[in-house]
């Protein structure tokens, strides 16, 4: 009779077992970067997991996300560098080991221990990092003038510019011509850009989002796009040869994304293999060529994992001086912020 | 058992329509203070929509697209849904119809990324007018107003043409055999007979329409190349990059508002059985 009994329940603890729907799963809100199955594929298969993954756009959005989701929903957090303190500030952000983590092989530069770490922890480490500078088709105008953000105002390109949708590269880029350092960007030095900002917007045909940007200058449609960069032009490049990209005089401005662990995962473990697979050399090769877009993996050891041509893309070797000439995207509080975003729209209804 | 058959209704409308909007409500007279939202009962949302040029703009083009969209597209849609409901033989109507609406089983986004291609410089449209000698000069037709409005009126012909169709094919024809023997003129027939009877299918059509344009925010973005801003892209601003969302919430009351009078100016003739 015991027998009987314990055979039903045996046959449903297997069936609990073997059900995929009980495989572990681990969740990430990502960029669209992290979606290219080809990143992913290897860590699900090293660990036997499914990798849930939800893109976001603009921190304030995913921050939106987390908050309004149940403790232990999301294990993994892909987010500007620039606002990891942010993260962290809202309690989003799980401390990582630091000892665990290769940023010992990473470009100097991109460490970025002041953006990834709080009170001396670390909540998070640098993946991948870029410019947004100017992007052309150099058969259709001087490489020259592409050296001085001036020539975009100068009357010679008007509406053959792209804008770059996202107000934080572009007016950091504007500042940069006006001579302002991103990080001197406050309420008063605001005002000062206003002009040159709707002065490049009368300059410029559109402003687009990333994938309309990439078809706007891959069709000729504008020859130029500020607030372009590898992460634009890269993934183009085989059809595109005469897309390029460069650092104006003036300078560019370096992205850079960080990933962490979410607090409250209720798997920390495999959310920290999931990162460290990311910083890993072969992760970091996989994540810099992306198919959504093309970046500079933080890990210099994932220069023996790209191919020759991807480096050439990615411009490999121009890399130490396009570090020194770049500056980091403005980190605006709260009141500077809304000031930024109410100028970026009155830009946009000019 | 009337109630109990409604009650699911009624209780799916109150959880996720009455409940939610009047949460959104409640948020709209809310306001920011750095990145925290404090509740209160604070009218400065309203006031900044309707006094900040930016804002009203926003409204402002909303409202001018959508009614160049609904006119077009009723202009368009109704000789189409005539065609197919009078003169396409009975047995063909059906793939007709079918042809008629084929482009919506294309995905929005994908098909408004096509139209950015049709209508680019070097898009289709302007090569064929190039060859043809039309014009010297590609014409500036992508990431501006008229492309958007291409967008939407491709997408909203297929939907009036639908109600219209659904309207006409319900006339009986004695309608116009019986003006026909008054003496009446075909144009005659069409304008004191025929268009007043199919007015309702018309109207839905239409109200459809502009309710669907004013509220879209992907046509205007990835078509108009945001050569100037909507209220639904204002929405999404406040939402996605500002994380402002009492002012998004008053945002979108405010566009509730207009569709909620779009309905009233139309009400008299809106049939939604003639659909």
């Amino acid at each position: 009779m015991a027998h009987k009994a314990t055979l039903p329940l045996t046959a449903l603890a297997l069936l609990a077992v073997a059900s995929p729907s009980f495989a572990q799963e681990l969740n990430a809100l990502v960029w669209c970067d992290h979606t290219d199955p080809a990143l992913i594929a290897p860590f699900e298969e090293k660990f036997g997991v499914t990798v849930n993954l939800k893109e976001y756009e603009g921190t304030a959005a995913g921050l939106q996300i987390l908050e309004q989701s149940q403790p232990g929903e999301w294990d993994v957090l892909v987010i500007d560098a620039v606002d990891v303190k942010r993260a962290v500030e809202g309690g989003f952000l799980a401390e990582l080991p630091a000892d665990q983590l290769p940023t010992d092989d990473f470009f100097p530069e991109v460490v970025m221990a002041e953006n990834n770490m709080v009170d001396g922890k670390t909540y998070a480490v640098t993946e991948k990092f870029g410019y947004n500078t100017i992007s052309y088709d150099k058969t259709k105008v001087d490489p020259a003038d592409m050296q001085d953000m001036a020539a975009l105002t100068s009357g010679k390109y008007d509406g053959r510019i792209g804008i770059y949708d996202y107000y934080l590269p572009v007016i950091g880029l504007v500042a940069l011509g006006q001579g302002v350092n991103t990080a001197d960007i406050t309420a008063d030095t605001l005002g000062t850009l206003k002009e040159p900002l709707m002065a490049l917007r009368a300059a410029s045909k559109q402003v687009s989002d990333v994938v309309s940007a990439q078809t706007a200058l891959a069709t000729g449609e504008v020859d130029i796009v500020v607030g372009g960069g590898e992460w634009l032009t890269a993934v183009l490049a085989a059809d595109n040869p005469n897309l390029d990209w460069t650092i104006p005089k003036q300078g560019g401005l370096r992205w850079a994304q960080s990933i962490g662990v979410v607090a409250g995962s209720t798997q920390p473990d495999l959310a920290l293999e999931f990162v460290k697979y990311i910083v890993s050399p072969e992760g970091q090769a996989r994540l810099a060529t992306s198919s959504c877009y093309w970046g500079m993996p933080a890990n210099a050891r994932a220069g023996d994992a790209l191919s020759v041509e991807q480096r050439e893309i990615l411009r490999w070797n121009e890399q130490p001086e396009f570090l020194k000439r770049a500056q980091l995207y403005p980190i605006p509080d709260a009141a500077l912020d809304t000031a930024m975003q109410d100028m970026w729209t009155e830009m946009l209804n000019q | 058992m009337g109630w109990g058959l409604v009650a699911p209704a009624l209780l799916w409308t109150a959880a996720f329509f009455v409940l939610p909007f009047a949460a959104m409500v409640a948020l709209s007279f809310a306001h920011m203070e750095g990145r925290e939202v404090v509740r209160g009962f604070d009218p400065g949302n309203y006031i900044r929509i309707f006094t900040d040029w930016t804002m009203l703009k926003a409204l402002l083009n909303s409202l001018e697209i959508t009614v160049v969209v609904t006119v077009v597209s009723v202009v368009l849609a109704y000789p189409l849904a005539a065609i197919i409901a009078f003169r396409v033989p009975v047995r063909w109507q059906r793939l007709a119809l079918l042809l008629a609406v084929l482009p919506f089983w294309t995905s929005y986004v994908v098909r408004s990324y096509a139209w950015l291609l049709v209508l680019g410089q070097n898009g289709v449209v302007n090569k064929a007018l190039l060859s043809l000698g039309l014009i010297a000069e590609p014409l500036e037709i992508a990431a501006t107003r008229t492309a958007t409005v291409i967008g939407f009126v491709h997408f909203f012909v297929m939907l009036l043409t639908l109600t219209i169709y659904a309207n006409l094919i319900q006339l009986s024809p004695n309608y116009a055999r019986a003006a026909a023997d008054l003496g009446a003129g075909r144009w005659q027939t069409f304008r004191h007979v025929i268009l007043p009877l199919t007015l309702p299918g018309v109207v839905t059509g239409a109200f459809l329409t502009f309710v669907l344009c004013i509220g879209d925010y992907i046509t205007p973005q990835i078509l108009g190349g945001n050569a100037e801003l909507t209220l639904p892209q204002l929405i999404m601003l406040q939402m996605g990059r500002s994380g402002n969302f009492p002012l998004a919430s008053a945002l979108s009351v405010v566009l509730m508002a207009v569709v909620t009078l779009a309905y009233f100016a139309s009400s008299r003739w809106l049939r939604m059985d003639r659909v």
